[in-house]
């Protein structure tokens, strides 16, 4: 958990910039923008990990319900609202425009994450 | 009772914060269900699995009846694959009892995932019980995909707005709530202004003396809002309920018994008759709790209830389908 929690930051901060190889930046962003990348959440012991994922514009993430419980991905502001997820089901959503994009377990109403588009 | 929750964890086999001995405690108090009696006003609770120790001794009051909660059944992991079979052993307990109750509430989450088949199932295995009416609120897992409709159309027949509903007793007002739909984000459990309009105008001409029992899916009282074990509008409920001398709530949702006693509310959740969740906070979730094959049916349990007319709160115990 701690690993991919940790993993996700490190592509973050390297899709973004946020070290210093600047010409490495240059290369991830263009490659970003000629294919859309795929993002996973995964969902285990009834939370989203990463709870805040940053990616750029024409991502897909893709939740994966790893949990014996059922559990939904539904945007807070209603732009998107998976079916209920039984153990291992997925849903895929591809963001479009920059943004900010709170959600949350319509079930479980305490799990709470936010995907970044920028 | 609620002296049992400040067990120490003395030795934790799986590293799911949950060792033998918290197995075994949690285990003692659980129940597919309960027996409720009310008696002189005041409601008694029996786990199912007490009973043989408890019925000899106890009046069953001038009315008594079930309560069932979290049948979950489409459920299939480790933690029970016979959901089937357990609300079964639950049903053959309410069958054993004598004088059969009057009725069975079910406090939610009869189906796992709201798929017909799943309520199809908990219907055909209800019929083969000696109480003839059942009545349910639906818990989060009844209103999947549909905000309820299916739960509505199945269950719902008489009822107001999103399902709550009132019935008279033997005197006590039992009220049905639903806590379950429009869940907002980071939240609890919700009633809802319409629903608490509706509460307080059902109640604003009943006698300060008739007992009240509430049945809702989700606690009324914050069990551990940490897991969403609560209700974020509840504290206006019980207001409308304040001018009660008995006033009884009966929770599913938790899969593990509690109760408190605030003032004149007795608040009580009941077993799952499905499989048994942690203690709040004893675990990193709460997922549902895998216990040994045969240990599985004394977590599981129902919840009876006797009334008798008198003055006093209503009380419950749990029992096991051990």
């Amino acid at each position: 958990m701690r690993r991919s929690v940790s993993i996700a930051v490190l592509a973050v901060a390297l899709v973004f910039g946020m070290g210093t190889i600047a010409v490495s930046q240059k290369n991830f962003l263009a490659s970003a923008q000629e294919k859309p990348a795929t993002t996973e959440v995964k969902i285990d012991n009834f939370s989203f990990g990463p709870a805040t994922l940053t990616v750029p514009v024409g991502t897909s993430v893709t939740w994966t319900n790893r949990d014996d419980i059922p559990h939904t991905v539904v945007s807070t502001e209603g732009v998107f609202k998976s079916k209920v997820l039984d153990t291992d089901e997925k849903f895929t959503f591809t963001f479009s425009k920059a943004g900010n994009y709170p959600y949350f377990c319509s079930i479980h109403p305490k799990m709470t994450g936010k995907v970044i588009v920028q | 009772m609620a002296g049992k929750l400040k067990d120490e964890i003395l030795y934790d086999h799986n590293h799911d914060g949950i060792d033998r001995r918290g197995f075994l405690k949690c285990m003692a108090w659980a129940g597919t269900g309960a027996l409720c009696v009310m008696s002189g006003g005041v409601l008694k609770s029996y786990s199912l699995s007490r009973l043989p120790e408890l019925s000899a001794k106890e009046d069953l009051g001038e009315l008594s009846f079930v309560q069932i909660s979290d049948s979950h059944m489409g459920f299939n992991k480790p933690a029970n694959p016979d959901v089937a079979g357990t609300l079964k052993a639950a049903v053959d307990k309410i069958n054993a009892l004598s004088p059969a109750p009057e009725f069975m509430l079910h406090t939610g989450d009869i189906s796992h995932l709201s798929k017909p088949e799943e309520f199809d199932t908990v219907d055909q295995i209800l019929k083969g019980a000696k109480p003839k009416y059942v009545f349910y609120v639906p818990g989060e897992h009844d209103v999947l995909n549909d905000d309820g409709k299916q739960f509505l159309e199945r269950y719902g027949k008489g009822s107001k707005g999103g399902g709550w509903y009132s019935f008279e007793k033997k005197g006590a007002h039992f009220i049905g709530l639903v806590n379950v739909m429009n869940l907002k984000a980071g939240g609890l459990g919700t009633l809802g202004h319409d629903q608490l309009e509706w509460l307080e105008d059902d109640v604003r001409h009943l006698k300060h003396s008739t007992p009240i029992v509430v049945f809702a899916h989700i606690p009324l009282w914050s069990v551990y809002p940490e897991w969403g074990w609560g209700t974020e509008d509840s504290a206006q409920a019980l207001a409308y309920l304040k001018k009660f001398g008995s006033v009884t709530v009966l929770n599913g949702h938790i899969h593990q018994v509690m109760q408190k006693v605030e003032g004149n509310v007795t608040f009580h959740t009941a077993c799952s008759t499905a499989f048994p969740q942690p203690q709040p906070g004893k675990a990193d979730s709460p997922g549902p709790m895998k216990v040994p094959a045969e240990q599985l049916k004394s977590v599981l349990g129902i919840t009876d209830v006797n009334y008798v007319q008198g003055q006093q709160a209503l009380a419950v115990v749990d029992s096991t389908l051990a």
